[in-house]
């Protein structure tokens, strides 16, 4: 059993949460996380926000009844904590952009860390959360608010964009990877894919994505996936 | 010392703990987190003649106590279990149970042949892989075969005596709550020579997306799982074992020792766990401990003392 440090609401429905404990993991892989019995049945797989010496951090919004519990949990309080679970982001050589949207921001900040002189770009939809946070990581960082962050990106600049966010932004992200390849680009788009779960292991196949050399699973052959792999259904 | 053992013909299970199909893969994946040979058994991931990609759209739900799931039988195919996962499963020390799932009645058989032909080629190089079958003609998520069988006992009837007659291997046949009398339908697998019944499946039902209007799932229905089901699937265990004479193989909500004595004393030969792996990824090793030391709390020296004294 894990132990909450601490639990901060940063804006509306957003929470950095705190975890003492020696745990690890790489840019992009996830833990699952639970804080109650048997109900709701199953366990919340969240991202690496940061890893501390003394513990690991993870950033959430409340969209259901799992992270409406985790937003209750107070310092002191006990939780579980499995991982790290998943295929992250690839340590990469070269010149890196960051775009992240909303909630997922979460595990790029853990990429910032790690690849100082990226330039970072994150988008919200409404009141931005964690920016000032990367600024001492991005050698160039934008925000944008209620616009479309992924429009700030010229993809042909980079070796590598690493993309999370809601959907829409990933297929959009997809096709301007696509875009900038035929253009002659050297860039490669890793995107990293929020599917539903459920024993996040690869055993209960739940977490399926479409990919073009067949059924791939989030848990273990992602989250994070080459762009070109996945194949995205209306 | 207390025994925890049994056998389901001929086949040794050390314990009744069996791990359900479609929740555990092909054993790999826990094997990481814990000894898998500690467990009575393995149902492996249901399979079809051919590889199935499964549903599409989101196929997990959650529900009060349960949830909902439409998977949809994705799996490699036969041919690429025999390859890949069979070496594996030749190292466990555990009853080995492939779960054949099918479309047709000739997709059915031709899988059963090739388990039986794969397994007879390793008996003769001394080795084993496989100790048991368990025939699926209940799964809720897909549209042909699967429930379609499930349902009606005469068109059960047809797969259960078709694949009995392809396959020496022990055979249990796995049976649906949706189907319109389950004990006539155990009664029929008993007739056709089906070494054991399992059971429940997945109940068929549903969730739907207001704000979208329309059903969460692409395939509109999905199976319900989960400490919800555990009192409908421990009255069929119950119905069932009543009727048959071959064992039942209990399953349906289990997520404790006490619920797995409830299922014994229901009358079932061992159980399976299925949806408690998701909550706890070690719910094999955890069960295992926890039933010894009920067994012994209680005063119960065998599962035989209390099995189907309801």
């Amino acid at each position: 059993m894990a132990t909450v440090i601490s639990n901060e609401r940063l804006t509306d429905g957003v929470y950095q949460l705190r975890v003492a404990g020696d745990y690890g993991g790489e840019m992009g892989q996830f833990y699952m996380l639970r804080a109650w019995g048997a109900y709701p049945l199953l366990s919340r797989p969240l991202s690496i926000h940061q890893v501390h010496e003394d513990g690991i951090e993870f950033l959430y919004h409340v969209v259901g009844e799992g992270t409406e519990l985790l937003a209750g949990l107070v310092p002191g309080e006990p939780l579980s904590l499995e991982g790290p679970f998943g295929r992250g982001f690839p340590q990469v050589d070269g010149k890196v952009a960051l775009v992240g949207g909303g909630i997922g921001i979460a595990p790029l900040f853990y990429c910032a860390k790690q690849l100082p002189g990226c330039d970072i770009y994150l988008g919200f939809s409404r009141e931005p959360f964690r920016t000032e946070a990367f600024r001492p990581f991005a050698a160039e960082l934008t925000v944008n608010v209620g616009g479309l962050v992924l429009d700030s990106v010229d993809f042909s600049a980079y070796d590598h964009v690493f993309v999370c966010g809601p959907l829409p932004m990933l297929k959009a992200a997809q096709l301007k990877g696509f875009a900038a390849v035929e253009a002659g680009s050297r860039a490669r788009v890793h995107l990293s894919l929020e599917n539903r779960m459920a024993c996040g292991i690869g055993a209960c196949l739940v977490c399926s994505v479409s990919c073009r050399d067949g059924q791939r699973k989030a848990c273990t052959d992602g989250p994070v996936f080459l762009s070109e792999e996945v194949v995205f259904h209306d | 010392m207390i025994k925890l053992s049994s056998e389901i013909a001929g086949v040794h299970f050390k314990n009744p703990v069996v791990m359900a199909s479609g929740t555990f893969g092909f054993g790999r994946e826990y094997g990481k987190l814990y000894d898998v040979s500690c467990l009575g058994g393995i149902s492996g991931k249901g399979l079809t003649l051919n590889p199935k990609a499964g549903n599409s759209g989101i196929r997990v739900y959650e529900t009060a106590s349960g949830m909902l799931n439409s998977v949809g039988l994705e799996n490699p195919g036969i041919a690429a279990f025999l390859e890949k996962e069979c070496a594996y499963w030749e190292t466990l020390d555990t009853a080995r149970i492939v779960n054949l799932g099918g479309g047709t009645l000739e997709d059915y058989v031709l899988g059963a042949e090739m388990i039986q032909e794969d397994a007879d080629k390793r008996l003769r190089t001394g080795k084993t892989a496989v100790d048991m079958i368990e025939l699926n003609i209940s799964c809720p998520n897909v549209k042909e075969g699967g429930i379609a069988f499930g349902v009606k006992t005469c068109a059960a009837q047809e797969v259960v005596r078709a694949v009995r007659k392809a396959v020496k291997l022990p055979l249990a046949v796995k049976l649906s709550p949706n189907a319109e009398d389950i004990a006539e339908m155990a009664q029929m697998c008993q007739e056709e020579g089906a070494d054991a019944v399992s059971l429940i499946n997945t109940i068929s039902g549903m969730k739907i997306d207001v704000r979208r209007r329309r059903s969460v799932f692409d395939n509109l229905y999905a199976g319900l799982s989960g400490p919800a089901v555990k009192p409908v699937a421990l009255r069929m265990v119950h119905q069932v074992a009543k009727r048959v004479k071959i064992p039942v193989i209990g399953m349906g909500g289990i997520t404790s020792a006490l619920d797995i004595l409830e299922f014994i004393m229901a009358g079932a030969a061992v159980v399976q766990v299925g949806t408690y792996n998701f909550l706890n990824l070690r719910a094999g090793s955890t069960l295992v401990e926890e039933l010894e030391h009920l067994m012994e709390a209680e005063n119960i020296r065998s599962l035989d003392e209390i099995r189907g004294i309801i």
